[in-house]
Formats: structure tokens, C-alpha cells, sequence
């Protein structure tokens, strides 16, 4: 039933756009048509100029021509003021898009002396109202009247008649107040004015300067209840959600190469995601601003358009630094698909940080951004507003499509595996740089801590800064451990050693072998030729008899022969046979 | 339109009644139509004049409602407000003036009585 409720409320609820970077998101839609809305805060919050930046947009954005009725600043000072961000409000003036009533009163120049009424006021906002057909009125400080004016009694009867009038009248109206005691404002207007109540803080922690924003009340509307931070720059207010709406990023599949084709092959062979977040993090020298220079210049030399944010160095010691690796950035900024923005993270505070990063992303839209380095940024702030404000910036990269690789340095003797500033969370892709000191060696080793969505390697790798490039060698991980540098390189030699004095036994062995087959071959020679000479012999001796035999049984008959004998011509038949 | 009519009736008499003296107050009095304040306001100035400034002085009144535009000049916020533009310092005073002394203490016309 309630949420039907705020249903039809937010249909029959018509707002005003306010035109104000961020705040129409947060109260969807801006302020209550017809309405009065109180804004209140202390002194320098940004109270004057919410008003007329609401005016101004409205005059110029959305056609609804405004009045502006200052009790504290002159119309000069004013026009002044707001020309300092941009708006000629001289111009519309003229064109009467908007008009200014400046409201001054002296006490001292005032005696009461009975019965009175604020009809001047009345007669003089109405005139202002009608001269120029106005949908929107600025009240701006209201409260000056009690103490200008005697008798608090009259005034408040009056006040509550005016916010009523206003409201007959249709406008929309912003009415600001300074900020009380105890009271959201210090006369108490919150009682006259009740539809929409919105404080603006301004606060200083760390010598760093937030300025803040709440709605603290929408009547019939839903609003956002947070303390959105904003700022004031030279295009005026900027208030930015510090959630976003949902998790509800387009995601693509495309594989975007980091520049060193050893790293492409331990995350699959193809590098990392389009639109995914990296992290680099190791200790310090380790290499973390090189890996992240080799993917600006790999971008680059796709076509593609980085945005360098440096915290620590400035760009051109930055390229000079990475010219030594062989990385040549300038060209790329020459050619304009590279650009640094450097800033002292202690410059200004996280959400003009924030705001800046916007705008310069905004501006020159590139397709990949580096923060170098993300840590720094939690010298002067507390853990949890730099993990919000990096939430902040992974969120609006990543709807945007845009990758983003940070690194991050960690303290030594720190834990490896967690950054300072705590947003492993929304890491995609982590690459860990390591120191490995070993045998009076300090060597670098890198590894891919966790890369969402891929099969990525789970090899520590050596990584080497050579003058042209990064380049990753495996490193000698066997039975001695895992060694690196020089100890890898004598350990290598060492294998490489043994391996060739086992390939040379095993020739021997071959050899060896062979030369037992040839000795066995020509014993077996030798003997086939005995068994052959012996052969033959015995076949030339078996002849022999045979002819001894023959001849024997011939020299038998002709004796037979002789003797004419029958009977042993028949014997040698039978022997014949 | 009564109103009106009433208003320039008055100015041509007190125009009138100026043209005399030199040494003149010039006062003007802002309301927004005839409320009964408005009334009050304007018996009670023109009985304060008569009685301490006679023939010196003369009253403009001003009705907001008809010219708006005219209390801007002379930052009008609440009504009926006295505005004493000469003798200079310019001085205020807001209310249907019927605190008579008040409104002598706000003219600075207490001190030329006892003068």
C-alpha cells in the first residue's frame, strides 16, 4: 500500500528541475513546483549560490524566469559574485529572465511606532514577480529582517503569511536561512517553510575542506537521505551521489592487451578486460607506475586515449623515468591520446578530487584512466571516505566502460594482500609486484593475485626492468626453493651442467653397446667359416669313400668276371640294388 | 479609484500649504491602498504636522498598490513606513504612528520643541 502510495504521490508531485549538476538525481526531479523550500547552513556554505544558480538555470535551461530578492548583497555585488562562476547575470537582467530586488534595512534608521505589516515587502516581490512573469523566487537571507525590523511578533505573522502567498501565488521559491543553535535555522523558519528542507554543511577535517548536502525533509516526494558531498567550481554547484543506483554496468568481453605480452600470456594470452578495474600494488621500486606506463603506450598505440592521473611525480619526470625503460610517452601527448593530469592528493579535499576526476574524465573521454598512485590519498583522509570516494570512481568508470588501472604502494612490513586503502573488493584484476630478497639480492616477482573471469596463471614470475621494457621470466622454483636474479642464473648453470654430463653417459652407454654388438658379429663370422672350410672338407671325404666304395665293387666284378662265377654275379646284383 | 482621487486631494493640499516656507519637511508616507492602518497612519502624521511643524512641512503619500515600482527607492518593507526625506539624515519609521512620542523621537522633533 505505501510503496502505491509514493507512487502517486511522485506522478501528482510535479518538481521544478533545478538544473544543478546532481541534485535533480537526488531528490528526483529538484525542487517542489509552487512550493517554498528552506535551505539552510552556516555562514559560506554555498546557501546565496545554490539560490541563484537555481534561478539561473531555470531562466536559462528551463525557461522559467526568476526573482531574486537579497537582504544581505547589493544587485552589484551580486552580479559580481556569480560572474566569478560564469553567469553574465547582467544579461539577464536586461533580457528579464531575472529580476533582482536588493532588500535593505537599518535598524537605526527604523522606529516603530505601532501597528505594521510587511505588505511593502508583498507589494514589492509581487511587482518583481509579475514585471518579468516569474516562476521561481529566491529569498536570500530572510532571517536579516529580525534585525532590522522591531517587534518579532508582527514579523513572524508576517513570514507566515508571506510562505503562504508565496504558495497562492505558484512559485517556486527557495528561502535560505543561517543555521541555528539548535534549530536548523537560527529564527526557526523551519516552522513557516516545511515542504523541503535541505542543509548545506561546510566542514574542515585534516585541514582538507568538504562541503556537504542533506535533504532533510521532501514532503510527497522520495529523496535521497544521504550527505552527498558537493562543490563549488567555476561552473558552479556540483553535487554527486556518493552511491550509484545499482550495480547495472554493460560489461563486454573484449580483451584489451596490458603492454607486456609475457603478462597478456598469464591472463589467458589476451590481457585484461575492456571496462574491468586493476590493481597494481607491491612495495615500493618494485615497478608499479612501469607496468601501468607499458598499458598507457599499448592503448596509445591502439588509438585508444588515456588519462594519466600522477599523485606523486610530475608528467614530465614521469616520462623522462620511463624513457629509461624505453617507454616513449610524449609523442603520445603530442599527439593528444595521452594526457596527465598531476595533483598533490593533499591539494584539495576527496571530493574535489572526485569532482576533478569527473570533469577531466568527462572532458577529454578517454578510454582507459590510471590513478598513480590510489594510496597517497589516505595521508590526510579517513580509510572510509577514500574507499567511498575510489567506489565512487571505479562505479562511474565502469558504467562508462572505461578501464582503469590503479596502483597502489604498500608499506613494507605491511600485508601484502591488502591495499591501505581497502577496495581489493572492487578490484577485477589485482597484479601483485613483490620484492624477494635472496642471497644478497633484492629481485622483483610478479604475480596475478586474482583476475575475475579468466584462467589466469598462478606462476610467480621474475620481473625484470630492462632498457627496453618489462620483461617476466619464470623463476627457478625446484627443491633449493624459489630463487631469482643471479641465484637463478647459477642454478640454471648448474642443471644445465648436469644435464650434459647425464647426455654424455648415456652416448658411452650407446657406444658401448654398439661396439658389443660388432665383437658378438665377428665371432659369429668366424665361426661360420670353420663350420664352412670343416664343411667342406668332410664333403670332399665323403666322396673320396664313396669312389674307394665304387671302385672296390667294380674291381669285385671284373674279378667275378674273371672266374665266370654265377652265383656271386647274383650277390652283386643284390648289392646293386 | 476613490482612493486615488482621495490620494491627489490630499497632495494639493499640503502642496498648498508648503509653498510658504523655506525651510520645509519633506515627508512621505508609503501604504498599500486604504487599509484602516493606512488611515490611522495618515490622521495621526497630519495631527503630529499640524501641531509641531504647521505650515512647514508637506506629506506625499504613496500607494504602493498604483506604483509599485516605488518602493524599491526607498527599501519599503513594511507599511505604513513614514519616510522623512528632508531635513536630512533620512529616517524611517514604520507603524500607524499612533506612539506619538515615538514618532517625535523617530522626526528628531523632541529636541527642537525643547529648543
Amino acid at each position: 500500500m505505501k510503496k502505491e502510495e509514493s507512487k502517486i504521490l511522485n506522478k501528482t508531485l510535479p518538481k521544478s528541475p533545478t538544473g544543478i549538476q546532481g541534485f535533480d538525481e537526488i531528490t528526483g526531479g529538484g525542487l517542489p513546483t509552487g512550493r517554498p523550500t528552506l535551505i539552510c547552513g552556516g555562514a559560506g556554505c554555498g546557501k546565496t549560490l545554490f539560490g541563484m544558480e537555481f534561478l539561473i538555470r531555470g531562466a536559462t535551461q528551463f525557461n522559467e524566469p526568476g526573482v531574486f530578492m537579497s537582504f544581505e548583497e547589493t544587485n552589484e555585488e551580486l552580479t559580481k559574485n556569480v560572474a566569478s562562476l560564469g553567469f553574465d547575470l547582467e544579461y539577464l537582467v536586461k533580457h528579464k529572465k531575472i529580476a533582482l530586488d536588493h532588500v535593505h534595512i537599518e535598524r537605526s534608521e527604523i522606529d516603530d511606532t505601532g501597528e505594521y505589516d510587511l505588505e511593502g515587502l508583498f507589494v514589492r516581490l509581487g511587482y518583481a514577480i509579475d514585471s518579468i512573469g516569474a516562476k521561481r523566487v529566491v529569498l536570500d537571507t530572510i532571517e536579516s529582517l529580525f534585525a532590522g525590523l522591531p517587534n518579532q511578533l508582527i514579523l513572524r505573522a508576517e513570514l507566515r503569511r508571506l510562505f503562504r502567498w508565496l504558495k497562492v501565488k505558484g512559485v517556486t521559491a527557495i528561502i535560505t536561512g543561517e543555521r541555528g543553535e539548535e534549530t536548523l535555522t537560527r529564527q526557526g523558519l523551519e516552522e513557516y517553510v516545511s515542504d523541503c528542507v535541505i542543509i548545506l554543511d561546510h566542514r574542515v577535517t585534516e585541514q582538507n575542506s568538504t562541503r556537504r548536502l542533506r535533504v532533510v525533509k521532501y514532503r510527497g516526494s522520495m529523496h535521497g537521505t544521504n550527505e552527498y558531498p558537493f562543490l563549488i567550481d567555476e561552473n558552479g554547484f556540483s553535487i554527486l551521489p556518493v552511491t550509484s543506483l545499482g550495480l547495472k554496468h554493460q560489461i563486454s568481453n573484449e580483451r584489451i592487451s596490458s603492454g607486456i605480452t609475457a603478462l597478456d600470456n598469464m591472463l589467458e594470452g589476451k590481457g585484461y578486460y575492456r571496462g574491468s578495474t586493476v590493481l597494481i600494488s607491491g612495495t615500493a621500486g618494485v615497478g608499479k607506475t612501469s607496468v601501468a606506463a607499458h598499458f598507457a603506450e599499448a592503448a596509445c598505440k591502439r588509438g585508444e586515449r588515456v588519462l594519466y592521473f600522477c599523485f606523486e611525480e610530475s608528467p614530465n619526470q614521469l616520462m623522462r623515468n620511463m624513457l629509461s625503460i624505453g617507454i616513449k610517452l610524449e609523442p603520445w601527448v603530442k599527439k593528444g591520446l595521452l594526457q596527465f593530469q598531476a595533483t598533490r592528493p593533499t591539494f584539495y579535499g576527496l571530493e574535489m578530487h572526485l569532482a576533478a576526476t569527473h570533469k577531466a574524465v568527462n572532458e577529454f573521454k578517454p578510454s582507459i584512466v590510471i590513478l598513480d598512485p590510489i594510496n597517497t590519498f589516505t595521508m590526510g583522509e579517513k580509510d572510509i571516505e577514500v574507499k567511498i570516494m575510489l567506489m565512487r570512481i571505479v562505479d562511474y568508470l565502469k558504467s562508462n566502460q572505461i578501464t582503469a588501472l590503479f596502483t597502489n604502494l604498500n608499506s613494507n612490513g605491511g600485508i601484502l594482500e591488502q591495499t591501505d586503502v581497502g577496495i581489493s573488493s572492487l578490484i577485477d584484476t589485482w597484479l601483485l609486484l613483490r620484492d624477494i630478497e635472496l642471497s644478497g639480492e633484492r629481485n622483483r616477482g610478479m604475480y596475478v593475485l586474482k583476475s575475475r573471469g579468466m584462467a589466469h596463471s598462478n606462476q610467480i614470475r621474475e620481473f625484470i626492468l630492462t632498457d627496453h621494457g618489462v620483461e617476466l621470466r619464470e623463476v627457478y622454483v625446484g627443491a633449493s626453493g624459489v630463487l631469482t636474479g643471479s641465484a637463478r642464473i647459477a642454478q640454471e648453470a648448474n642443471e644445465n651442467a648436469e644435464l650434459l654430463t647425464r647426455k654424455q653417459d648415456i652416448e658411452q652407454k650407446k657406444r658401448e653397446i654398439e661396439r658389443k654388438r660388432k665383437a658378438l658379429e665377428a665371432q659369429i663370422a668366424t665361426l661360420q667359416t670353420d663350420f664352412e672350410s670343416e664343411e667342406s672338407e668332410a664333403i670332399k671325404m665323403i666322396k673320396t669313400e664313396q669312389d674307394t666304395i665304387k671302385r672296390l665293387e667294380q674291381d669285385k666284378i671284373k674279378m667275378a668276371e674273371s672266374r665266370k662265377a654265377k652265383t656271386e654275379k647274383n650277390t652283386v646284383k643284390k648289392l646293386k640294388k | 479609484m476613490k482612493a486615488i482621487k482621495e490620494n491627489s486631494e490630499k497632495k494639493n493640499k499640503e502642496k498648498k500649504s508648503t509653498k510658504k516656507v523655506d525651510d520645509k519637511w519633506v515627508l512621505r508616507l508609503y501604504v498599500a491602498g486604504q487599509t484602516p492602518k493606512a488611515l490611522t497612519a495618515f490622521t495621526n502624521l497630519k495631527k503630529i504636522c499640524e501641531e509641531q511643524l504647521k505650515g512647514k512641512y508637506s506629506i506625499e503619500v504613496i500607494d504602493l498598490l498604483i506604483n509599485p515600482q516605488l518602493g524599491a527607492e526607498d527599501q519599503i518593507l513594511a507599511l505604513p513606513t513614514l519616510v522623512r526625506k528632508l531635513p536630512v539624515p533620512v529616517r524611517k519609521i514604520i507603524g500607524d504612528l499612533s506612539n506619538t512620542e515615538r514618532v517625535l523621537v523617530g522626526l528628531n522633533l523632541l529636541s527642537m520643541n525643547a529648543n
